[in-house]
């Protein structure tokens, strides 16, 4: 498979059927492995990295989940092909500006990937649409077994497995949901939440990470420690961390439309007609107005199934999935432009919003 | 009433006790009026227990910059530096440094998650066969052709065992 192939093909995030849980929009887990005997990617000169580079080529390409893929190295892309591997969460910026014997494999669904010397020898993820921490698991797991076969991980009895940054010793796992979460954004709630989330040793951050703004309402929910709990232990943790974030996020949306639906219904219809008819809309504004549409989706102001629609639109509307779809370099504000074109063709043809209804949500 | 505490950093008597929660787990840490002062305790806006635990960890005659990664050169500056270890085998080399920290980082200091069952199986029987290996050789030597046949065909036998997953 090639980057334009993989680029041009639906992917779990782009195209997945609506999901039965409507706040949590993806889950994803990734592993840090090393290999024994060779040092850290960010010490090790450029001809080791190279060896281990080969190394794990070699053992991703016999791999079963891997048949098909994308095996590129970081050096063959465009500025453009890596950013939107990033807006497809397929790649971390790290990887991005990685020096030589950088790589990744991605499986022709876009569920797998696997970033070669990053932070760490390989940073093995598997993300899927939904709440599916299980699934995920399971899956992640059977990769990462897989590869052991053919490949001598680092590893302490007492400290689990090594990684360059100690704070990633054990499991090295990192274990996420991104969250859409407008109603506890709208009541003032979010910092209250971060601040009980921290305490359970949980970390939220915002849509592309550490560092990033919460556009659009959508946060990262991720545990913080790796070392003294088994994988299912966390991931235990994590889900009931989910699932009362995913019930004081519906308490809040319940409270919203009891004191002020006007409100509510007010900003879902300006956005509504926003999306339709503007014709600058720069990618913070165009994620906050997605989210609004969200929000209606789930109050029942528009049909269950364009859900969907909204989740391929909130990748698409980064700044490199638009650009991709010109031929000639764009400037930011005919980026803005072009954005808000795409959005209106899209918004067309979508349902109008229904205020009669009663929502219960 | 026990003997004086000593201060944490140096033989005197520790008049400044400190105590901290940091992910809900209580370090106290005791030092005497010239360390709490030049470690900036005195100072609560810029001071943090876990930079001080950190250092206070190692031994002041011991934490000279001759502790060096054998494997990969890599120096307790340099961590200092990039906040990442340099290979594997650092965690051993500098394991009294990287033990306090675990307190303060995780949830437990022993790994309990999964085990890469399969290549810990590998290294055991690479690392018996190049016993093996050994002992044929000195055998061979010492021209003890009966322990050097006996030794060739346990080389044999771990080698079946081991199939065509044994690539190095």
């Amino acid at each position: 498979m090639t980057i334009a192939s993989l680029i041009a093909s639906p992917s779990e995030l782009t195209d997945t059927a609506s999901s039965k849980c409507a706040i949590v929009l993806m889950t994803r887990i990734r592993l840090a492995r090393n290999l024994a005997g060779n040092p850290f990617p960010g010490w090790a000169r450029e001809a080791q990295r190279e060896t281990v580079f080969e190394a794990c080529r070699d053992a991703l390409g016999a791999s079963a989940q891997m048949k098909k893929g994308l095996n590129v190295a970081v050096s063959e892309l465009s500025d453009l092909e890596k950013q939107i591997l990033v807006e497809r969460h397929l790649i971390s910026r790290e990887l991005s500006g990685a020096k030589a014997g950088a790589g990744v494999f991605i499986s022709k669904d876009q569920t797998l990937s696997v970033m070669i010397n990053e932070e760490d020898h390989l940073r093995i993820q598997v993300l899927r649409a939904g709440f599916q921490l299980k699934k995920t698991w399971n899956a992640i797991n059977e990769l990462d077994s897989a590869l052991e076969e053919a490949l001598d991980y680092a590893f302490s009895p007492t400290l689990g497995y090594l990684t360059a940054c100690p704070t990633n010793l054990g499991t090295g796992m990192r274990a996420s949901a991104m969250m859409h979460l407008p109603a506890l954004v709208i009541s003032n709630q979010m910092e209250k939440v971060v601040r009980a989330v921290n305490q359970l040793g949980m970390v939220v951050r915002g849509l592309f990470g550490e560092g990033s703004d919460a556009s659009g309402s959508i946060f990262q929910i991720s545990n913080q420690t790796t070392l003294g709990e088994s994988e299912e232990e966390i991931i235990k943790r994590l889900g009931s961390v989910l699932n009362s974030i995913v019930e004081h996020e519906q308490n809040a949306r319940a409270k919203l439309m009891e004191s002020d639906a006007a409100k509510i219904f007010d900003k879902i219809g300006r956005a509504y007609g926003i999306l339709q008819h503007s014709h600058m809309l720069s990618s913070g504004e165009a994620m906050n107005l997605l989210s609004l549409l969200r929000l209606g989706i789930d109050l029942g102001l528009f049909p269950d199934d364009s859900r969907s629609v909204i989740d391929r639109l909130f990748i698409e509307a980064q700044p490199g999935h638009v650009q991709q779809t010109s031929k000639t370099d764009l400037e930011s504000n005919q980026r803005d432009s072009l954005r808000a074109e795409r959005l209106r063709a899209e918004f067309a043809a979508f349902a109008k919003p229904n205020f009669t209804i009663n929502s219960h949500n | 009433m026990a003997s004086p505490l000593k201060c944490d950093l140096c033989p005197k008597t520790a008049t400044v006790h400190l105590t901290q929660i940091v992910n809900n787990k209580i370090h106290k840490v005791d030092l005497c009026e010239a360390c709490a002062q030049a470690k900036g305790v005195t100072d609560p806006s810029g001071f943090s227990l876990s930079d001080l635990l950190l250092k206070a960890s190692l031994n002041p005659e011991a934490a000279t910059d001759a502790m060096r990664c054998e494997h990969c050169g890599f120096t307790q500056n340099d961590f200092k530096k990039h906040g990442r270890f340099g290979c594997p085998h650092c965690y051993e080399t500098f394991n009294s440094m990287v033990e306090p920290m675990l307190d303060n980082m995780h949830k437990g200091t022993n790994h309990t998650g999964k085990v890469p069952q399969k290549a810990l199986d590998r290294k055991s029987l690479h690392d018996r066969l190049s016993a093996l290996e050994g002992n044929l050789d000195q055998a061979i030597k010492a021209e003890r052709y009966e322990d050097a046949a006996r030794f060739r065909d346990e080389i044999n036998q771990v080698k079946q065992a081991v199939g065509q997953k044994l690539t190095r």
